[in-house]
C-alpha cells in the first residue's frame, strides 16, 4: 500500500488530508469536555463510504459489519479506541477507567493557536477526552486491560495525560493480575507539552518494567500509524509486537527521512511488512483474526 | 578556551570578541618587546574580558542559549573524558552492525574510582563533524551503550552520560535497524539497572535521541544548554509551518535549564564558566567533576533496589493533569 502522509499535520492539531481514512464517521457529537462513553454518537448506518485503497463503495453498516475492513482490498481503515474495544471485548462490555485524566495547560503553550484552544476543539470534534482511552474487561474469557490511542485527537499525539492513563493502567493490570495490550496509533510526542511530553517516553517504560517484574503479559499492537515518541517507548517494547497489515511504523517520518538522505524511500518503506522483515514484529494480523489471535496467545502465556 | 583553531564568536558576543583581539594582539607585541612590562595593561583586559564574559550569560533569550550550546568551540564529551578521567579506555562497537562514532564510551577513573562513561560525540573539525555524524546515532550507537552499561552493571561501576544531540540520526538505514527500538529499550534497560546512573546535558538535549542514553537517578544540565522534546527548528516547521519561527518556538518550549529545573524534570543546574563552557576547558570539566563525585558518593549508600524503585517512581510523576470528579 502506497500511501504518503504528513503525520506531523495531525501533530499540530490539524486534519488536513482529504482521506476518507480519517475515518470521519467516528467523528462525534459536540458534548464538551464530560462526555461520558455512553453520549457519544456513532456514525449513521446508512452513509456510503468509499475505500481510500481500492475505491469500492459500501454502506457504513457493511463496513461496521466487516470490522472496518475493506471487503474488496482487506484495506483496515482507521478506527477509533471504542470501536477497538467493540471489537476485542467479549459481548462489547467493559468498563472505561481513568477517563477522568484530563490535560492541563500548564506551560500556557502557544504556537498558532494556543494549546489550550487545540484542546478544546479536540474535544468537541471527537467528544473524546484525550488521545487515549482505557478499556478493562474480557477477550474470549480472559481478563485483559487495553489502552488505544484516538488519532483524531491532536494525532493520537503522547502527552501527559496517555502516560498518567498507561501508568495507572498498568498499577490496575498489577492489581487485578491481568495481562495488559497497548493499541497504538500516534503521529508521536505532544509537542505543545515540550519536555513534559518527552519524560513520558522513560515513565511508561518505567512502568511497562514494573509490568514485567509482576510477570504479567504486555502486548503490543502498531497500528497505523504509529511513529516518533511512541515507537521509541511503549509500541516497541511488547513482550509480543503485532500490526496491523499495511500500517506505517517508524521513529522518523517519512517526509524527514527524505529530506535527510535526498532519496525517495523505496515502496512499502516502513510498512508493517517490512518491520516485519527485519525482525521487529512477531506477527502481522487482520482485524478479523485479531481477538482469535490474542486469545490464543493469552492462553498460551497461562498454561 | 581551545588555543588550536581559531577561535569563532557568534553575533551575541561581539562585545567580548573586541576586547579579545585587542588582548591577543598586546600579548603579541609583548611577546615581540620583551624589555618593555606590559603587565598591567594585560591584567586590565583580562579583568575586562572576564566582566563582559559574566555579562554576556546573564540576559540570553532562550534561542541565544540554544545557540550558545552549539557553540563551535564547545567541548564535547571526549574533552570532558579527557579532563575528568584518568587511565580512560574506550570501546568500541555494538557487536551487531558496526561502531557508531556519534557515541564513545568507556571505563576511566573519576576520582580514583572505576566509571562507565557514555556520550554523544560531535565533531571538532569539518571532517570528524562527518566521522561524528553531527552526534545523531543510529540504532548501533544506542546499542552500544546498552552494551556498556550492562558491562557497567556486571562489574557493578556506576554509569554516567553525557548528553549533546540534535536528534538521533532519521536515515533510511537507521529506521531498517530499528532506531525506535533502539532508543526504546535503551529506556527501558535505563530505568532498571542496578547501578547509580547520572545524566548529564553538555550541549543539546534533543528528542528521543536524548533520552535514549539520558534516564538515569540523577539527571544534570550544564548552564548554557536546552532539553526537550523536539529541536526550535523542527517545532517552528510542524506547528507554525515554518523554518522562521524558531525564536518564538525556543520561548514557548521552556528548554532552558533554568526552566527545566523549575519544572523538576532535571535535579540540578551546573554553572559554566563565565561566557560558556567554550571560554574555559578545564574549569567546566572541574565544576563538572565535583558534582559527580558528590552524587556518586550520595547514590552508591543507596541499595539498589530502592535506587530502581526511585527512579521509577520519580519519572511516574513527571507531567501535567488533573483528575477530575465525575
Ligand atoms: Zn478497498
Amino acid at each position: 500500500m502506497q500511501h504518503e502522509e504528513d503525520f506531523d499535520a495531525n501533530l499540530a492539531g490539524e486534519d488536513k488530508s482529504s482521506e476518507e481514512a480519517k475515518s470521519r464517521w467516528f467523528k462525534r457529537i459536540k458534548k464538551g469536555i464530560t462526555t461520558s462513553t455512553a453520549e457519544k454518537k456513532e456514525a449513521p448506518d446508512g452513509l456510503w463510504m468509499k475505500c481510500p485503497n481500492c475505491k469500492y463503495t459500501c454502506t457504513v453498516l457493511e463496513l461496521k459489519e466487516n470490522l472496518f475492513v475493506c471487503p474488496k482490498c482487506n484495506y483496515h481503515h482507521r478506527i477509533g479506541s471504542h470501536e477497538y474495544f467493540n471489537i476485542l471485548f467479549d459481548n462489547q462490555e467493559y468498563e472505561e477507567l481513568f477517563d477522568n485524566v484530563r490535560s492541563v495547560d500548564f506551560l500556557q503553550f502557544k504556537d498558532l493557536k494556543p494549546y489550550n484552544k487545540r484542546l478544546e476543539e479536540a474535544y468537541s470534534k471527537t467528544g473524546l477526552n484525550d488521545s487515549l482511552s482505557v478499556g478493562a474487561g474480557k477477550l474470549h474469557g480472559h481478563d485483559l486491560v487495553i489502552c488505544c490511542s484516538d488519532f483524531n485527537f491532536i494525532g493520537g499525539s503522547l502527552g501527559s495525560v496517555m502516560g498518567e492513563k498507561i501508568a495507572k493502567a498498568v498499577d490496575y493490570a498489577i492489581e487485578h493480575q491481568s495481562p495488559l495490550m497497548i493499541i497504538s496509533k500516534s503521529g508521536g510526542a505532544r509537542m505543545m507539552e515540550s519536555a513534559f511530553s518527552l519524560m513520558q517516553l522513560a515513565k511508561t517504560s518505567g512502568k511497562l518494567s514494573q509490568l514485567s517484574d509482576a510477570k504479567l503479559p504486555y502486548i503490543s499492537l502498531c497500528t497505523d500509524p504509529t511513529y516518533g515518541g511512541t515507537t521509541a517507548s511503549f509500541a516497541m517494547l511488547g513482550d509480543v509486537n503485532i500490526a496491523e497489515p499495511g500500517a506505517m511504523i517508524g521513529f522518523a517520518g517519512p517526509r524527514v527521512i527524505k529530506e535527510t538522505i535526498k532519496k525517495d524511500l523505496p515502496a512499502g518503506f516502513q510498512s508493517s511488512e517490512f518491520l516485519m522483515d527485519h525482525g521487529f514484529l512477531d506477527c502481522i494480523v487482520d482485524r478479523k483474526e485479531l481477538k482469535d489471535k490474542l486469545a490464543a496467545l493469552l492462553t498460551l502465556f497461562k498454561s | 578556551m581551545p588555543q588550536f583553531k581559531q577561535r569563532q564568536f557568534l553575533d551575541f558576543e561581539k562585545p567580548v570578541k573586541e576586547l579579545f583581539e585587542q588582548l591577543a594582539q598586546i600579548k603579541e607585541i609583548a611577546e615581540k618587546n620583551p624589555t618593555v612590562d606590559y603587565t598591567s595593561s594585560i591584567q586590565q583586559l583580562e579583568q575586562s574580558l572576564l566582566e563582559r564574559r559574566k555579562e554576556i550569560t546573564k540576559h540570553l533569550t532562550p534561542w541565544q542559549q540554544v545557540q550558545l550550546s552549539r557553540h563551535p568551540d564547545r567541548p564535547y564529551t571526549n574533552a570532558y573524558i579527557k579532563r575528568m578521567l584518568t587511565d580512560y579506555i574506550e570501546f568500541f562497537g555494538d557487536r551487531n552492525v558496526r561502531d557508531d562514532k556519534a557515541i564513545v564510551g568507556g571505563f576511566g577513573l573519576l576520582d580514583g574510582e572505576t566509571v562507565m562513561i557514555i556520550g554523544h560525540q560531535k565533531g571538532i573539525n569539518t571532517k570528524m563533524r562527518q566521522l561524528r555524524n553531527f552526534g545523531m546515532a543510529n540504532p548501533e550507537g544506542y546499542r552500544k551503550a546498552l552494551r556498556l552499561m550492562r558491562l557497567a552493571e556486571k562489574f557493578n561501576k556506576p554509569v554516567i552520560t553525557f548528553i549533546d544531540t540534535p536528534g538521533a540520526f532519521p536515515g533510511a538505514e537507521a529506521e531498517e535497524r530499528g532506531q525506535g527500538e533502539a532508543i526504546a529499550r535503551n529506556i527501558y534497560e535505563m530505568m532498571r539497572l542496578k547501578v547509580p546512573v547520572i545524566c548529564v546535558i553538555i550541549g543539546e538535549g534533543a528528542s528521543g535521541g536524548a533520552l535514549g542514553i539520558g534516564v538515569g537517578d540523577k539527571v544534570l544540565m550544564l548552564q548554557n544548554t536546552w532539553y526537550t522534546v523536539i529541536s526550535p527548528e523542527n517545532c517552528s516547521s510542524i506547528l507554525w509551518r515554518s523554518w522562521e519561527k524558531k525564536e518564538v518556538a525556543a520561548e514557548q518550549l521552556k528548554l532552558t535549564s533554568t526552566d527545566m529545573k523549575s519544572f523538576g524534570l532535571v535535579d540540578e543546574v551546573v554553572e559554566e564558566p563565565y561566557g560558556g563552557a567554550h571560554w574555559n576547558y578545564e574549569e567546566a570539566a572541574e565544576s563538572l567533576k565535583q558534582v559527580l563525585v558528590r552524587l556518586l558518593k550520595e547514590l552508591k549508600k543507596i541499595p539498589a533496589e530502592e535506587r530502581i524503585n526511585n527512579r521509577i517512581n520519580k519519572y511516574s510523576k513527571m507531567g501535567f493533569w488533573e483528575e477530575v470528579e465525575e
